[in-house]
């Protein structure tokens, strides 16, 4: 039952994902019928889902959801953007209760309850012009007990209201997990129901099967609602069930020729088997009463055979459903949800699990090819071409590895169009997300850990870069600002970019706040671009009133260092007047990367190669001295500081000259360079990530580790952090006496 | 140990070793492997008990310099020759560098005494009980009191 619960919360993010989309083509006005009835079924399944769940939060919303989504179906309501803005409030309602129903949390409440209400509204509103037929008297509505012939009565005087469903459930549908009670509550949501158990089914107890469903149930339904509605209810039971939708006249014009057998005739045998009220019981009638189930019970093949001698309203049931299945490809209606894509769902666990012994695969393939140098076999020609093709396959299987964790980011994105949307109803700005490149793939892993971030500086062009309406259209922009939300592939890497059109940076307000806040001295030069980056400094917030929604301290520090914990970098660029735009660029997997294997003080190190700038040796003309502990590099114009890694990472002493050594340039994220003296540099390859988090801790300069070719571990450095240490470090105790 | 612990728990399998020339027993249920000692990677800013990291059938293993962490001296030629005792501690896995892994044995619950209260002495804090057989002394380690430091140590 949970992994049944498991999945149906992944099938929810699915269809929710649908729904998004769907939505964003109303939205852009290029829908067409099947777009509201894609949107229409997400939220029918969902709804249909959490029944068998019994989530009813999260049901009655839906459900009033679907209802606003089936008028906009049937024609009652129109596509207008107060529609959409508010489908898209309730799409984002839906996913609130849905993730707190699968995280056990409370789903807001008072948000729901705002959107229930605007749904009302909205129902209501449209529902004045067309309630001419459907708001008379309950004519005919007072067959309490039995349809026998006094419905037919009540048929004659006026065209009859609502539906009489018998509803015959087979055991398939007890064994597939579907429960009665629900379905019957969501009839009851449609509108005042009397129901009744028709238990004539039931044989005598001494040839009661207790597996056998043989309990059945007549509900009348005295709403005017469609008869496809009513259908819907049971979408999930289909080809599940022995299912009769009738009006209540025809329901007592039928029932008298005897084209439903089983009810009238058998039902106070029934009575009289369980020992009810006293009736005369003819039992051999009992037992040709459960053949109505039969059929049903051997599964889809009741909808599947319109042939079975069946009431008219039964048999047009089945041809619905054959057209349905038709359409959609598959011979069944089961079959609808599965195929589309033709993808699978995969534990992660399991696919990590793939991924980690792939990254066995390759540590082990450069542990073959050491032992075959040191064995000296390297000049054999098919060991040699042997090798070489191992390597090649090794490398494929590991691309193809990290492929499967890879996903399109446009979940992410969608998430984004939420925050746009809130965020600038929050603010009373007008703000349109246009999104582009979401099915660029990327790293699972790095698409939730990029969410946090991204929510943030989505959250600071709202509140800070784009404009207010009035101020836009006095600087001669349209009223509504635009934050283009982008992803691409570049150079082995993905590049995220976040730009509004708003009003850029204010520098000179940028710059006064750095230097009240004692970040900046005031007599500071600073750059353009310097000054930009003064925004991912600790602490800073230039929102003069701190908003609800940004501002709160966390700023865009937090932003960065989340980025580079992921292996990637932030850069940001403004125009005054015309927006800013943010840019991240991320590794595409955290599994993997390349680094260039240096030594140093007899331990090997791994540096990755994105951020070395270049390598050179250290000569005594490139080496000067300052002051009497530390050292700097001449490179052609610049001076950069020197470290010795091996002093950092408290491997050694300061050696007494750097002649000969080779020096690692590095730019680091706030754009310095500085140079990372080493020993030696012996190789440059991809290598597996190993995290140290979970077995030992964070390290202060390491990233993480790896696995070499001999089966050593090897540490992956994290520049920046090392450096950032280093920068207190070396002036207090290190003592480079050097050679200069 | 209450009389009710004494009569409900029978006996204990702890697994023996020397570390610094001193007897030593760890539960054996915690004892994941018995390896040889290879040339573990040392982790900058570690603390000097910790050996540094080595290659675990592709997981990343810290080693624990036992002697150092219970500050006993090294054996003569530990170094060369050291085994490791991979233990799991709560979630998490670690090696111990002991010098030798002598015997498994079989201790009465009764058999084992709460370590006599002695003062500071180094080390003391990490034996949470102890007992005799074979007219040797054993300390058994209290594992969770050696690793817990470590995740101090490297926050």
């Amino acid at each position: 039952m949970m992994e049944m619960r498991a999945s149906f919360f992944v099938e929810c993010e699915e269809l929710l994902e649908a729904l998004q989309d769907g939505l964003a083509t109303l939205e852009a006005g290029e829908e067409d019928n099947e777009t509201v009835n894609v949107v229409f079924r997400a939220v029918h399944s969902i709804k249909g889902g959490a029944g068998a769940f019994a989530l009813h939060d999260l049901v009655r919303f839906a459900h009033r959801f679907e209802t606003m989504l089936d008028e906009l179906r049937s024609g009652v309501l129109s596509v207008e953007p107060g529609l959409v803005r508010l489908s898209f409030s309730c799409a984002d309602v839906l996913a609130d209760l849905v993730r707190a129903a699968r995280d056990g949390t409370e789903p807001p409440f008072e948000r729901i309850d705002q959107t229930m209400e605007a749904l009302d509204e909205m129902i209501a509103g449209e529902g004045e012009e067309e309630v001419t037929s459907a708001d008379f008297q309950p004519v005919g509505l007072s067959f309490d007990f039995d349809l026998g012939g006094d419905a037919g009565g009540a048929g004659d005087s006026a065209p009859p209201v609502g539906h009489v469903i018998t509803f015959r459930p087979a055991a398939a549908l007890y064994a597939s997990g579907n429960e009665p009670r629900f379905i019957l509550k969501a009839l009851a949501a449609l509108g005042p129901v009397r129901v009744k158990v028709l238990t004539d089914d039931l044989p005598t107890l001494d040839s009661l099967e207790p597996e056998a469903s043989l309990i059945a149930w007549r509900v009348h339904l005295d709403a005017d609602v469609s008869e496809a509605a009513v259908r819907e209810v049971f979408e999930f039971v289909e080809g599940l069930c022995d299912l009769v939708i009738e009006r209540p006249g025809d329901a007592g014009d039928a029932a008298a020729p005897g084209t439903t057998p089983a009810l009238p005739g058998t039902h106070p045998v029934t009575k009289a088997t369980w020992g009810l009220p006293p009736a005369p019981v003819p039992t051999a009638s009992a037992a040709p009463a459960p053949q109505p189930t039969r059929p049903a019970a051997s599964g889809p093949a009741a909808s599947g055979r319109p042939a079975e001698p069946a009431p008219p309203a039964r048999a047009s049931a089945a041809e619905k459903s054959a057209d349905k299945s038709a359409d959609k490809g598959g011979d069944k209606g089961a079959s609808a949800a599965v195929e589309a894509k033709g993808t699978i769902r995969v534990d992660i666990d399991r696919i990590d699990r793939l991924v980690n012994l792939v990254g066995e695969l390759v540590i082990n393939q450069a542990m073959l090819a050491e032992s075959v140098q040191d064995a000296g076999l390297t000049g054999h020609p098919n060991v040699e071409s042997g090798l070489n093709e191992f390597m090649q396959l090794t490398r494929d299987i590991q691309e193809s590895v990290m492929l499967i964790r890879a996903q399109p980011i446009k979940s992410l994105f969608q998430r984004m169009g939420r925050i746009v949307r809130e965020a600038s109803s929050m603010v009373g700005k007008e703000v349109h997300l246009r999104t582009e490149g979401e099915a660029t793939e990327v790293d699972k892993t790095v698409i939730e850990r990029l969410a946090d971030p991204l929510t943030h500086m989505i959250r600071n062009a709202v509140d800070h870069g784009i404009e207010r309406p009035d101020g836009r259209i006095a600087s001669g922009k349209s009223r509504t600002g635009e934050i283009r939300l982008t992803a691409m592939h570049r150079s082995g890497r993905v590049l995220i970019e976040v730009s509004d059109d708003g009003a850029g940076i204010n520098r000179p307000k940028v710059l006064a706040k750095a230097i009240e806040r004692g970040l900046i001295d005031a007599d500071a030069q600073l750059t353009d671009s310097d000054i930009d980056n003064l925004l991912f400094l600790p602490g800073f917030s230039t929102a003069d009133t701190v908003s609800d929604l940004s501002g709160r301290g966390v700023g865009m520090d937090v932003v960065r260092s989340s980025i580079q914990a992921l292996g990637g970098r932030v850069t940001i660029q403004s125009e005054p007047g015309k927006g800013t735009n943010f840019s991240i660029s991320l590794p595409l997997t955290l599994a993997v990367l390349d680094g260039m294997v240096v030594r140093v003080a007899g331990q090997t190190l791994v540096v990755p190669l994105s951020v070395i700038e270049e390598t050179m040796s250290l000569t005594s003309e490139g080496l000067a001295s300052l002051g009497s502990e530390s050292q700097v590099l001449r490179v052609r114009q610049g001076v950069v500081p020197l470290y010795d890694l091996g002093v950092e990472l408290n491997y050694r002493d300061p050696l007494d000259t750097y002649v000969g050594r080779i020096a690692l340039l590095v730019t680091l994220e706030d754009g310095r360079s500085v140079a990372i003296a080493v020993d030696k540099i012996e190789d440059q390859r991809q290598v597996v990530i190993k995290g140290l988090h979970s077995s030992y801790g964070r390290i202060p300069g390491i990233a993480a580790a790896t696995i070499l070719g001999n089966g050593q571990i090897a540490l992956i450095l994290d520049i920046g952090d090392l450096v950032s240490r280093a920068r207190g470090v070396t002036r207090l105790r290190d003592t480079l006496s050097l050679a200069g | 140990m209450t009389d009710t612990a004494r009569s409900t728990k029978g006996s204990i399998e702890l697994l023996s070793f020397t570390v610094g020339g001193e007897d030593y027993s760890v539960d054996i249920m915690s004892v994941r492997e018995i390896r040889s000692g290879t040339t573990a990677t040392a982790l900058p800013h570690a603390p000097d008990y910790v050996r540094g990291v080595i290659n675990l059938r592709g997981n990343v293993l810290p080693i624990l310099d036992l002697a150092v962490r219970l500050g006993l001296p090294h054996a003569p030629g530990a170094d060369a020759r050291h085994v490791i005792i991979v233990v799991d501690v709560g979630n998490r896995t670690v090696g111990l560098m002991v010098d030798a892994v002598s015997d498994i044995l079989t201790a009465a619950q009764d058999d084992l005494q709460p370590p006599p209260d002695v003062g500071t002495g180094g080390g003391q804090g990490h034996v949470s009980a102890l007992f005799v057989m074979n007219d040797r002394l054993y300390r058994v380690l209290d594992l969770g009191s050696v690793l817990p430091a470590i995740a101090l140590d490297a926050a």
